[in-house]
């Protein structure tokens, strides 16, 4: 069902291997929900972090989902390793592949990596973040929220709100939604969209009150902050009257729209806090479903012959 | 020494000959054309049926490395992989390390082209003192060094004042001032050209005004000193109108464009292969039909290759981190021999500006088969169809995005100097 050995990207995936992903993950969600939330599918198994950008959420996710799925998980430290001292990343790559692993889970500053790495490697790559490409898991466990709550995603209206042109997680759900039949708009200040993003299929908003209009998902970015002193915004303060989410604004949408939210969250900045704390929000859903769609990728990347 | 080429068609727009000829050589200069099969005994007869007789190729944007970065290139392995493209004058960019801006830097490329360059070589020096846009450099000393035009390549010249004084002061000595054209801040951390493919990709892009806008500054400043301005590597429809503009009002400004800008466009970068990342980026379809427009109606004059060799460390890594240029001499050819096969541009029109255009634009008397020239000419037989494999590059450099594809075209021998280097 799954073609490639490797997770690259929701680009690469056809609609059926997305909803293959969905059906896996939700007999883990299952899994998670038992007093004894180990299964041994992957015993045996290694999978290694490698992570040239920090990132808590996203490794600990990984970590988890490998142990429950009783692989051995370990962490390629890149602060402390080699590849400070200049080594190069297809060294890095191929001594990992060396040490015996049979994944490596990999998130870089630059777009590209992973399928460098991909090339590389015969081991399984899993993208857990590239630049500013692509972020699939977190589009993957998106989608695994927004199924819970809506049942399907055909002409769903979902709003993303924010940095859209430094966002893999915005990517990602761009094409993963488009590619299961919801509406995408995207809300953010001219500065802050890419080029022609219009031609995958969305519709573009720059004022926040048009986009969220009767939308069923609301799903604010992370703002990061340094994008203030590259002349994106003239205030952060003036981006939050713009363009946060809040309460009032949710009003716009539908009576039964879900608010979301990649993580972690700026309070005051892209979202107001009170919201992110309400009834609409499944903010930390998508964190627990992110580790049943996780263990779903391990589990198929592993069916994979290489 | 005498070498005679035979039965070719011999093709020489600085004197307007096409037809079959025999051409002689002796002493390394052309002795004389005549017409087929009247051409005197030889030392040496090279066979050149069905194949054109051309004047070497001349390219005006070369980066040889030497000094400083001989890992990447060498002025030797450099000129050699000129010569196997057909090329037997170079005209070397000054951002080596250190920079050719002072005249020992231009009198050691001299004399190591001399004594192990496989072809003319001729040195572009720096407009300012280590390419920092401050202060000009001696352009006198240069000059009498043997430096042909100035460059601060690889970078643009951002301060405007010294753009202008640069453009000035060089009409004292009638040599071109070649600019690449970059908007620093417009094009900052940009990897590829900026478009729907630079938001696939997640790559940042380096927009085409980060282009236009220096040209446009340039053009301005042409105008104003009347000095001799030359474009490096147009790369947009935008930068191609602009010069068309200009020049119809009379500007001094001259163009190039190099085989990358109408045969590649950004769609490529899909696989983030780092051997079609170069500066400036190849672009959008519409960009290269205005390139090919530009050379059909002498917008652009000349084709030069940027060739910029690198070592496979510097392109096998992240698409961010990744050298830009790509290894042009070996390919530009049968890639710019493309427009002729398609009927764009006629071979007279394509050898004007592979040949003669460059070396009037140097004041150099090369890209010429006239009598008394240097013995510099290539040998191309036009229908040999061949797949291009980047490991067999002379070139030290074996980044090339056109490795394995199929060009039409062969150099099947080059002359330099009078020396034959063949290839069959
Ligand atoms: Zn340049």
């Amino acid at each position: 069902m799954i073609r490639s050995k490797d997770l690259l990207g929701i680009k690469e995936l056809t609609p059926e291997e997305i909803y293959h992903i969905l059906d896996t993950a939700s007999g883990f969600r299952d899994v998670l929900r038992r007093d004894i939330k180990k299964v041994p599918p992957l015993r045996g198994k290694t999978v290694v972090s490698l992570f040239f950008e920090p990132s808590t959420r996203t490794k600990t996710s990984f970590a988890l989902a490998s142990k429950r799925m009783s692989a051995d998980f370990v962490n390629f430290s890149v602060s402390t390793s080699s590849v400070v001292k200049g080594e190069t990343i297809k060294d890095t790559a191929l001594t990992i592949q060396a040490l015996g692993a049979d994944f490596v889970v990999v998130r870089h500053g630059s777009s590209g990596v992973p399928h460098l790495l991909s090339k590389i490697l015969d081991i399984s790559v899993i993208n857990a973040g590239d630049g500013a490409n692509e972020h699939p898991t977190q589009a993957l466990l998106d989608l695994f929220t927004i199924q819970a709550h809506k049942k399907k995603f055909k002409d769903l209206t979902v709003a993303i709100i924010g940095d859209i042109t430094h966002s893999r997680v915005a990517k990602s759900n761009i094409y993963a939604l488009t590619k299961m039949g919801a509406k995408v708009r995207l809300i953010c200040p001219p500065t802050l969209m890419p080029a022609e993003v219009e031609k995958l299929g969305v519709t573009v908003f720059h004022s926040i009150e048009e986009g969220i209009k009767k939308a069923d998902v609301v799903m604010p970015l992370r703002l990061q902050l340094e994008r203030q002193r590259k002349g994106f915004l003239p205030s952060v303060e003036e981006y939050f009257r713009l363009y946060g989410v809040t309460t009032d604004r949710m009003k716009l949408a539908k009576e039964s729209a879900i608010v979301m939210h990649p993580g972690p969250m700026n309070r005051g900045v892209e979202i107001e806090s009170a919201l992110a704390d309400g009834p609409k929000s499944v903010i930390l859903e998508q964190v627990t479903n992110g580790l049943a769609v996780r263990m779903a990728v391990l589990y198929l990347l592993a069916g994979v012959k290489k | 020494m005498t070498i005679l080429i035979k039965n070719g068609r011999l093709v020489d727009p600085s004197q307007n000959i096409d037809g079959t000829r025999d051409i002689l050589i002796k002493n390394k200069k052309i002795e004389g054309i005549y017409p087929t099969g009247k051409g005197p005994d030889a030392d040496k007869v090279i066979d050149a049926s069905n194949c054109l007789v051309i004047p070497g190729l001349v390219d005006i944007h070369t980066h040889l490395r030497e000094p400083g970065f001989e890992y990447k290139e060498t002025i030797k392995t450099g000129t050699m992989a000129g010569v196997r493209g057909g090329f037997t004058t170079l005209c070397c960019m000054p951002n080596t390390k250190p920079v050719n801006d002072t005249i020992s830097v231009t009198e050691f490329i001299i004399e190591k082209a001399a004594k192990e360059g496989a072809c003319t070589v001729y040195p572009i020096g720096a407009i300012t003192t280590g390419q920092n846009s401050e202060e000009l450099t001696q352009l006198e000393a240069l000059i009498r060094a043997g430096c042909r035009a100035f460059s601060d390549d690889g970078r643009p010249v951002t301060n405007s004042q010294i753009m202008r004084r640069a453009l000035e002061y060089s009409k004292i000595f009638d040599v071109p001032v070649i600019s690449h054209c970059e908007d620093l801040q417009l094009s900052e951390d940009g990897v590829m050209n900026e478009g729907f493919v630079s938001t696939i990709v997640g790559l940042k892009g380096i927009p085409k005004a980060a282009e236009e806008t220096m040209v446009a500054r340039d053009l301005s400043l042409c105008e104003l000193t009347g000095g001799r301005l030359h474009i490096a590597h147009v790369s947009t429809a935008g930068s191609v109108k602009l010069i068309r503009e200009a020049k119809s009002r009379g500007i001094t400004v001259t163009a190039e464009t190099c085989p990358h800008y109408f045969n590649l466009t950004d769609d490529a970068i899909i696989s983030y292969d780092t051997n079609y990342k170069v500066n400036p980026p190849i672009r959008t379809p519409e960009d290269v039909e205005a390139i090919k427009a530009g050379l059909k109606d002498g917008t652009i004059d000349v084709i030069a290759t940027d060739h910029a060799p690198h070592h496979l460390n510097d392109k096998e890594k992240e698409f961010d981190s990744a050298a830009f240029g790509m290894s042009g001499l070996e390919t530009a050819f049968a890639l710019s021999f493309h427009l002729v096969k398609h009927d764009l541009i006629n071979l007279n029109d394509l050898l004007s500006k592979l040949c003669v255009n460059p070396s009037r634009l140097m004041r150099i008397n090369k890209g010429t088969l006239s009598v008394g020239a240097d013995a510099d000419i290539a040998v191309v037989n036009p229908d040999t169809v061949y797949k291009v494999d980047s490991s067999q590059f002379l070139s030290k450099g074996k980044n090339s995005p056109f490795n394995k594809w199929t060009l039409t075209g062969s150099i099947e021998q080059t002359i330099a100097m009078g020396k034959v280097y063949d290839w069959t």
